[in-house]
């Protein structure tokens, strides 16, 4: 029997349902599990996706296609095959996908991870017979510190650097982790600036039920903002240009979980790393992998081979790689860019809105 | 240990200078003098004790994290730092110390009465050790035991730090510094003492280093008038002190190591010299009036002992180009013009570099003799003799200058000679280390051999940041073959590559083997079947007559 869901040229496709889970071209039919731009491509005929996460998922394709929805609990039949969508924990409205037919279950998580986020749902372990797990994040040296503990630092650093009179500045992907990245700080040390890509986002975020702090705008043609108390929080794409001048003398730290690396900081001459990650860490792959239950475990996007391997020999499971196009498996710095691991997801940021083209 | 693991880190994270010297005279302000002595020991780069192999290291930490060998080496290629793999890897801490415990005495406890042990106590300490340190000491702490501790700053910056401290000027704390190692406590507490004491005399001065020329094709418009400069050979030996003082001759490497022991016959001829001198010149390996290259040098300087076989086969000479003390007075500060008048009635002889010019005079130490030439245009002719001589290039002293401390631009400059140059193709990568950790930026370079290619050079350098991350992703698309770290790539990626020499080596399978390559730009315009071949390497040894 053919396998449920395989890689095509398309992408991850079930041909029995015939749809597509995160294809990487026009496909007509998206099951799409989370907005980031490597996952949610525009032009597809239709797409089905979270119910939280329908507005953010229009932001990022925009108008035309019709989108499907399905909220947490609910399931739907495609063809036959029976679809449900599940928290990943990623950010808002971020899917695990399971797929069920013929008495076999498949997940397909997207990226995860297992730390609290207040912005999004709470990852949601689902029962399965294969599961398609990414590994961004899949070797041991990534183990994430509590969030909290994290936040501590980033609230010292801030409240030390407006001691001295100088700006904070934090470079976060503008969908998510900017948004987590602002419910953990403490609002009360100084103003919240957000740049125009994060806000687009947190206008998305808002309009979907989430409580967010009060986050301001850099007014259009502004020469000079705030006074060094501020907190700004920018895509990692305003390093190069001229943008960050408006805020006078600042210090750039940057929120990755590429940060646990010193080399990773180091060459890319930050301040200041905060390894925040929005994908599971090391030991969070193996507990998720390990509610699942699954007898086969097909790795994807990332430290494939060594996660693979590892749980083989570990676990005595069928676990092997799942090609993707992308190379993954380094610190991607690739388009300038070292968000978690979205190596071409950097259009939103590196196209700022008209208002502050010209800032 | 806390203390100094704060100091590293901070080290670490800062870039400007001003701060750093802030963070070093803080940290040696407020240290206890044994835990500054160590410290001081350690960023002045002193060579230090390998008690632990890394590969014990790496198994230890494997079986304390109970993860497979193989993970652990896949970490370390990815993270490119052992010791911080190793810091991430391990479980938390269980036994913490809430106070600061004495970096000393952690170094005296874990590392150095680990000297002699056998491995099951080295592996009892090293393990408790883990359990009592957080993962940004530990990464510290391997370093020390492993003997890599390389701090980002040079010791121009701890002497100021040190002379902040102390209240004195920091040329009189550099030198201080020269020399022995702060052993002990007692030896740091001398070390800031207002005036100088008595303990210092076998101690070099620091050297004076030359820049490279900014624009060597121009040095006649940015230098000035011929007449305001001295030009020497660049020899291509070690660089290198004779002290004389009282019964004592030391000869000092620019490292600051004592070399006595490897140059036993510059040692004997420096017990000659009058008492309160030092001199400032090269080791060079010459023999029969001919100079015998780096490479043989380096085989005397690496030896403690050196056997009678050894002095035939590679003798030694001194080439003394300045004089830095005479009759006991520091004459630093005179011209460059006045020190050399008093090292030629000091040293008459001067040393010939041409082999071709034949033969070298006796004596183990010897003058470097000035290029004369009275325009730009005649040294020019002169610097472009070099490689028929076996030397670098020109140096170019500024005769009204007097012997500065450290790398001071102005009055010395490097004009070396241009590289030879071939277009080669990538064929093995391998991840980089510190600031290229998870990028393959390490690159092995072929050249074409009766239609294959054959490994000719490793180099690392010399490209931008973004185009090592750009060849990365090449390198990981292009890959047939994983062995560890290393990637076998299809050939398409080719570099242009840059050499001081090529001499025939026989533990080079290619046959040759290149001096100092590095990558100088990536030839997108060309494809592989562009590259040079082996053959035209080949051509560019220059036979010794």
């Amino acid at each position: 029997m053919p396998d449920l869901l395989e890689v095509t040229e398309s992408g991850l496709y079930c041909e029995r349902g015939d749809f597509h889970v995160d294809p990487w071209r026009r496909v007509a039919r998206a099951i799409i599990t989370h907005a980031h731009a490597d996952h949610a491509r525009p032009g597809c005929g239709r797409y089905l996706c979270a119910a939280s996460g329908k507005t953010v998922l229009r932001t990022r394709i925009g108008g035309g296609s019709p989108i499907d929805t399905l909220r947490r609990g609910e399931s739907v039949s495609i063809n036959g095959v029976r679809v449900s969508l599940h928290p990943a924990g990623h950010l808002l409205g971020s899917a695990q996908v399971r797929i069920e037919h013929g008495g076999e279950t498949w997940v397909v998580t997207g990226d995860y991870k297992l730390h609290d986020d207040p912005t999004c749902d709470r990852f949601e372990p689902v029962e399965c017979d294969v599961f398609v797990t990414e590994s961004t994040f899949g070797l041991p040296v990534y183990r994430w510190r509590d969030p909290a503990e994290i936040a501590a630092e980033i609230n010292d650093w801030w409240r030390a650097n407006r001691d001295a009179g100088r700006t904070s500045v934090i470079l976060a992907y503008a969908l998510g982790k900017a948004q987590r990245i602002a419910t953990m700080v403490d609002s009360t040390i100084g103003p919240i600036v957000g740049h125009g890509a994060v806000m687009k986002i947190v206008e998305a975020y808002r309009a979907s039920g989430v409580r967010l702090p009060s986050i301001d705008r850099v007014p259009p043609r502004a020469r000079r903002v705030g006074d060094g108390r501020a907190l700004v929080i920018a895509p990692p794409s305003v390093l190069g240009g001229s943008w960050l001048k408006l805020f006078g003398e600042t210090t750039v730290a940057m929120a990755s979980g590429w940060m646990t690396l010193r080399g990773v900081r180091r060459r890319r001459g930050f301040e200041r790393g905060f390894a925040v990650s929005d994908h599971a860490d090391f030991p969070g792959l193996l507990r998720a992998i390990d509610a699942t239950g699954a007898r086969r475990v097909l790795v994807t996007h990332g430290f494939s081979d060594s996660l693979a391997r590892y749980l083989r020999e570990t676990r005595g499971l069928d676990a092997s790689v799942l090609p993707t196009p992308f190379t993954g498996e380094s610190p991607p710095d690739a388009s300038g860019s070292p968000d978690d691991d979205t190596p071409d997801d950097v259009d939103e940021a590196s196209t700022p809105p008209a208002d502050e083209a010209d800032s | 240990m806390k203390h100094f693991a704060d100091l590293y880190w901070r080290l670490d994270a800062i870039t400007s200078t001003a701060e750093k010297v802030a963070s070093l005279r803080e940290y040696f302000a407020a240290a206890p003098a044994d835990d500054a002595a160590y410290a001081l020991t350690v960023l002045a780069g002193a060579r230090q004790l390998r008690i632990v192999s890394t590969r014990q290291l790496r198994a230890w930490a494997a079986e304390v994290a109970g993860l497979p060998d193989w993970l652990v080496e896949e970490c370390y290629a990815h993270v490119g730092d052992l010791a911080e793999t190793i810091a991430l890897l391990l479980p938390e801490p269980t036994e913490r110390s809430p106070g600061e415990t004495s970096l000393a005495d952690v170094v005296r406890r874990t590392i150095l009465d680990l000297r002699g042990a056998d491995d099951a106590r080295k592996r009892e300490v090293v393990t408790a050790t883990w359990r009592r340190l957080e993962p940004r000491e530990r990464i510290v702490w391997h370093k020390l035991l492993t003997g890599g501790l390389r701090v980002g700053v040079s010791r121009a910056l701890v002497a100021r730090a040190l002379a902040e401290v102390a209240g004195v000027e920091p040329a009189v704390m550099a030198h201080r510094l020269m020399g022995d190692t702060v052993a002990d406590g007692q030896a740091f507490a001398r070390l800031l003492v207002p005036e100088s004491s008595a303990a210092d005399s076998r101690r070099p001065y620091p050297f004076y280093l030359a820049s490279a020329v900014d624009r060597p094709a121009h040095v006649a418009d940015d230098l000035g008038p011929v007449s305001a400069w001295q030009a020497e050979w660049k020899w291509d030996g070690m660089r290198a002190q004779i002290v004389r003082r009282g019964d004592d001759t030391t000869i000092w490497s620019r490292g600051e190591e004592l070399v006595n022991e490897a140059f036993p016959e510059v040692v004997a001829a420096g017990a000659s010299l009058p008492p309160g001198t030092v001199m400032d010149g090269e080791l060079l390996a010459v023999r029969n009036g001919r100079l015998l290259g780096f490479a043989a040098l380096s085989k005397r300087a690496g030896r403690k002992r050196i056997t009678k076989r050894l002095l035939d086969e590679i003798p030694c000479v001194f080439v003394a180009y300045d004089l830095l003390e005479w009759g006991g007075e520091d004459l630093r500060e005179r011209t460059l013009d006045e020190r050399r008048r008093l090292l030629e009635v000091l040293v008459p002889a001067p040393f010939s570099a041409t082999h071709e010019q034949g033969v070298v005079p006796d004596g183990v130490i010897q003058r470097s003799p000035v290029v004369d030439a009275t325009t730009w245009d005649d040294l020019e002719s002169r610097r472009a003799m070099s490689r028929t001589l076996g030397v670098e290039g020109l140096m170019l002293k500024r005769r009204a200058s007097p012997y500065r401390v450290g790398r001071v631009r102005g009055d010395w400059w490097k004009w070396k000679i241009e590289p030879l140059e071939i277009d080669a193709v990538l064929l093995y990568a391998q991840a980089g280390h510190g600031r290229r950790a998870g990028l393959h930026s390490d690159y092995t370079l072929g050249l074409w051999d009766d239609g294959r290619l054959v490994t000719v050079a490793k180099a690392y350098s010399g490209l931008a940041d973004e185009e090592i991350v750009e060849i990365d992703r090449i390198v990981r698309a292009t890959t047939l073959e994983k062995h560890g770290p290393v990637r076998i790539c299809r050939p398409s990626v080719v570099l242009q590559l840059a050499f001081e020499g090529v001499a025939a080596s026989t533990r080079h399978k290619c046959g040759v083997a290149v001096r100092f390559p590095r990558i100088v730009r990536w030839r997108r315009d060309k494809e592989p079947a562009d590259a040079g071949t082996l053959a035209e390497l080949k051509r560019m040894i220059h036979a010794p007559s």
